[in-house]
């Protein structure tokens, strides 16, 4: 935590940008590349709906504008929607960046606008790795795009990168973290590559990532991240001391949080719901004052305490010892307070802890 | 569950009613190869004859039971009675697969005559043959009939000289006819009336009445199918069972035509069903004769068999908490086919299941399948064994039905294995694959004959055991499909025997063991090593799967430690949709079983045992 008060509960905003110029391999998220047509009218009722919903809002501790490709439009179309939000002094405001659309305008736009983080799609910086991924961009387009955020005065830099696509050797995987860490970043992401049904990638399998594989490229990530300095706070963000992402953590803390646009997600007071998945959908809705909501669910509080713990899992603050079976403990250590977290080993099979983890009433917080 | 068809709109066929003389009656089976026509026929005979109309015919009406009809094969026997100018015919279906010869027997013994059914385009096959032989030593009349003359690949008049030659029947009494369009129907009808004889017997003497078929009906408890020898059967009768001993009340006796039709009596000759508030098929089982428990008669008819089992396997609840409900199914369904035993018995691996024996391996399937379906349970199947015969070193004889039961190597002084005697008739063409199977299972021919230039009969002793895993299935795949096969058992033959036990995570998992031939363990033990090292998933730890014969390993696989097993990204705050995939990966472990600390999905105990090799 750096100046947001420590007393004030978090609240999130996401906002869901749909628009992409190009739609990578192994995207399965709610994106468009053919809709630049329904950009301004869609940018117009986020906003609404942010005005709308900011009536009943506690203060805003962040808003993460992801996608998509939040960069595909205007600035002045994104400042709109964060002008309807009650911010809380100090808010983390994010913008999701594709390298190959960065220009110093946009960032001084954002800079001016209040945005202080911005997050690079970097992926690989590797070109037939990118290749592989079905992605367009430049790797140096990356070397441009930081500079740009950095000239604009923007505090906080986060890259994204993919591994483990079986066209990416340990050496490539290597180069793109060192590369990654050459510029600087405070917080980099890395996720494994996942082949999600109905993608080009996902229906291929001579792309899918192979396990073993991944797990030796994990360990390297992880050693080469604790090396130069980061710390893991969640089994797929490392961040500088003090510069994890607010809004991320917000998620695997199960906080409360509104989702802006289409297919964005919302939880309040319990209650997870999420809005319709098209663009048109939601235009068509909002422009009628209807409902966005496309599904729900209510947990009760079993249930709850269970996912509580299953997110708390995956991060650096872990469970309370009482919650892990023995049969898996040799992939915990503690972190303090009669909690455990997982270790690298864990990590890399966090889903089998999971579903093992205990949610007796006592031994949980 | 009840076995009845549905009754059909029309109760009454042209002339079908009613007690007539023996001299007006003839009783016959139809013998015909899967496939060959032998249910279209049937049908065809019930409209002709007006017993069922034709808008209300179901297509296939005999085959009443829903795995009969989706398997296109019969496993009870069923009866109808039909009029022909004059004459009063009755039908009796018989099943149609070699693990129910007995039931053929027994419905033979019933008949006077049988219809030889043939398919004009691919000709006699070898279980036919055998059933064939069957109705000629008990003396029967065969009205030979070649089918399906519509289609363009038929040639009656080579399949007719192949029926000459084998059967020595002349092939100038070959009908030809098309069950699908009904042409030649009536003639063949005709022909059943002339040269089938009609039933002999003394209506003054003493009751004696075969039952060739029994089902449980929950309403009307046992319902059987009688052809009565001597004598008279009459409602009201207190009847004897003479080989079960019990003395039951004639509730009820009639005629299917083919809805059940009640009748006073029926007399010599004459086919029906009786009702005598049986709750068991076991105390009326195929083969029993009925007697008057007043005026009995002195001795039984012939032909009495207990059917024994010939294959084993332990059946177990997926859940182990439905041991009470498998065991109230087996309960029930044995009281539908007496010739399913079963058996309490405990496995380390799986728990509280059942020993349960079998006909053979269709039956086996056909069993395990109504259970599941019938009474919704979802079951695991170790692998089927035979019943070896062990003389232990005290000059101990016992029969092993379970590998797990095998003495130690130490305590047994010799083991036999059941034999059978195979029949094999194949296109020539494929001769040396079938004997290329038939030596890769042990087999030893006794005999070739060629039945024509282009069909071989080949005749095999194999062993049952090898006859159980997949023969059938490998034989038809290796003559597409043309092979046909028939067995008959042929006693027990010592033989150099060891069980290959599977040790998993270095436990022995006993629903894997398996007794085979020395010289096939090691092959066995490596194949069935390498499938289940593929369908065991990697667990958080390395699981070594080893093959060994007493204390020796003689192979190994290893499952390794699964290392990556982790959800990446959270896209827009979606948390549902990752605890949804926790969820069901935690549903997935409940289809495991924990053996020890290994989880073996179900499906591997079914798939590791089928081996291909």
């Amino acid at each position: 935590m750096t100046d947001v008060d420590r007393a004030r509960p978090a609240f999130g905003v996401y906002v869901h940008v749909p628009f992409c110029t190009h739609r990578c391999d192994y995207c399965a998220f709610a994106t468009w590349t053919d809709r630049s047509h329904l950009v301004a009218d869609y940018m117009a009722c986020c906003r609404d709906q942010a005005r709308e919903l900011a009536a009943g809002m506690p203060a805003v501790t962040s808003v993460f504008f992801g996608g998509g490709t939040p960069n595909l439009v205007a600035p002045s179309m994104l400042d709109a929607v964060l002008g309807e939000l009650p911010l809380a002094p100090g808010a983390e405001i994010t913008v999701e960046c594709n390298p190959d659309l960065v220009t110093p305008a946009a960032m001084r736009a954002y800079c001016d606008m209040g945005v202080n983080r911005v997050s690079l799609g970097v992926q690989s910086m590797v070109p037939h790795v990118l290749a592989a991924l079905g992605r367009q961009h430049d790797p140096t387009m990356v070397a441009a795009s930081v500079d740009a955020v950095r000239s604009a005065g923007i505090g906080l830099l986060n890259l994204d990168l993919i591994f483990g696509s079986p066209a990416e050797s340990i050496a490539d995987c290597e180069r793109s973290l060192t590369a990654a860490i050459a510029f600087g970043p405070d917080h980099l992401s890395v996720y494994g590559l996942t082949p999600e049904p109905g993608t080009l990638l996902g229906d291929d399998p001579s792309r899918h990532p192979d396990d073993d594989d991944m797990a030796d490229k994990y360990v390297i990530v992880d050693e080469m991240l604790e090396q130069a300095g980061f710390e893991m706070y969640e089994i797929s963000n490392w961040a500088r001391p003090g510069a994890h992402c607010r809004h991320n953590l917000l998620y695997w803390q199960q906080g409360s949080y509104a989702g802006i646009g289409c297919a964005a997600h919302s939880h309040r007071n319990g209650r997870r719901f999420w809005s319709v998945r098209t663009p048109e959908r939601y235009i068509e809705a909002i422009r009628a004052a209807a409902s966005v909501e496309a599904g729900s669910e209510s947990l009760d509080p079993d249930e709850r305490r269970l996912e509580a713990l299953q997110l708390a899992l995956r991060t650096s603050a872990g469970v309370p010892a009482a919650a892990v079976p023995d049969d898996v403990a040799d992939l915990m250590m503690p972190a303090g307070d009669g909690r455990l977290r997982l270790t690298v080993q864990g990590r890399l099979l966090a889903n089998e802890v999971a579903i093992r983890l205990h949610h007796s009433p006592h031994g949980t917080e | 569950m009840p076995n009845v068809p549905p009754e059909p709109d029309i109760r009454q066929g042209s002339g079908a009613s009613g007690s007539s003389g023996p001299a007006s009656i003839r009783n016959f089976s139809i013998i015909a190869h899967i496939d060959h026509g032998k249910s279209t026929l049937s049908d065809r005979i019930l409209e002709l004859t007006g017993a069922v109309e034709e808008r209300s015919m179901r297509a296939q009406y005999l085959d009443s039971m829903d795995l009969e009809r989706e398997r296109g094969i019969t496993i009870k026997a069923q009866n109808v009675r039909v009029g022909w100018r004059g004459h009063t015919l009755h039908l009796i279906d018989t099943p149609g697969h070699v693990d129910f010869g007995y039931e053929v027997s027994r419905s033979l013994a019933a008949c006077e005559g049988v219809v030889l059914l043939v398919d004009a385009a691919q000709g006699i096959e070898a279980q036919t043959l055998a059933n064939c032989y069957l109705a000629l030593e008990a003396d029967l009349a065969i009205v030979p009939v070649l089918n399906k003359i519509d289609l363009p690949a038929a040639d009656p008049d080579l399949y007719a000289s192949e029926i000459e030659r084998v059967l020595g029947i002349d092939a100038g009494e070959v009908l030809a006819i098309s069950a699908k369009t009904g042409d030649g129907v009536p003639s063949l009808l005709d022909a059943i009336v002339e040269r089938i004889p009609p039933p002999s017997g003394d209506p003054h003497g003493p009751l004696q009445a075969l039952i060739f078929d029994s089902h449980f009906d929950q309403y009307r408890g046992v319902i059987s199918s009688v052809r009565v020898m001597n004598g008279r059967l009459a409602t009201g009768d207190r009847l004897r069972f003479m080989h079960a001993g019990g003395v039951h009340l004639a509730e009820e006796v009639g005629v299917r035509v083919p809805a059940a039709t009640p009748a006073d009596e029926l007399g010599p000759g004459e086919v029906g069903y009786l009702i005598a508030g049986i709750k068991d098929v076991a105390e009326a089982r195929s083969g029993e004769t009925v007697t008057s428990a007043v005026a009995p008669a002195e001795a039984p008819l012939e032909g009495y068999d207990d059917p024994k089992p010939m294959v084993f396997c332990g059946l177990y609840p997926v859940d182990g908490d439905e041991y009470p409900e498998l065991r109230d199914a087996l309960a029930k369904l044995r009281l539908n086919d007496a010739s399913v035993s079963f058996e309490p018995e405990t496995s380390g691996a799986l728990g509280f299941g059942f020993r349960c024996g079998f006909l053979g391996l269709l039956h086996m399937e056909i069993v395990r399948e109504r259970l599941e379906r019938e009474f919704d349970l979802s079951l695991i199947a170790t692998a089927p064994s035979v019943a070896y015969r062990v003389r232990t070193s005290d000059g101990d004889d016992v029969e092993v039905d379970n590998p797990s039961e095998l003495p130690p190597a130490a305590q047994v002084d010799e083991i036999a294995e059941p034999m059978l005697n195979v029949s094999i008739l194949t296109p020539s063409a494929y001769t040396g694959a079938v004997m290329d199977l038939c030596q890769s299972r042990r087999g030893s021919m006794s005999q070739m004959d060629y039945l024509s230039p282009e069909r071989v009969e080949l005749r095999y002793e194999l062993p049952l055991a090898e006859v159980v895993t997949d023969f059938f299935d490998q034989l038809k795949s290796r003559t597409q499909g043309y092979a046909s096969l028939d067995y008959d058992h042929a006693g027990y033959r010592a033989e150099r025997l060891v069980r290959v036990d599977i040790l998993l995570n270095s436990e022995p998992v006993d629903a894997f063991s398996a007794i085979c031939h020395r010289d096939g363990a090691y092959p066995y033990g490596k194949a069935i090593t390498a499938k289940l090292a593929e369908l065991i998933p990697r667990q958080l730890f390395d699981v070594p799967i080893q093959a060994a014969i007493g204390g020796r390993i003689i192979a190994r696989e290893t499952v390794k430690a699964k290392r990556k097993d982790v959800l990446s990204k959270c896209y827009g705050g979606d948390i549902t949709r990752k605890r949804k995939l926790l969820e069901r990966q935690k549903e997935g472990k409940k289809r495991m079983k924990a053996i020890g600390r290994v989880e073996v999905p179900n499906e591997a105990f079914v798939s590791a045992l089928r081996l291909d090799q």
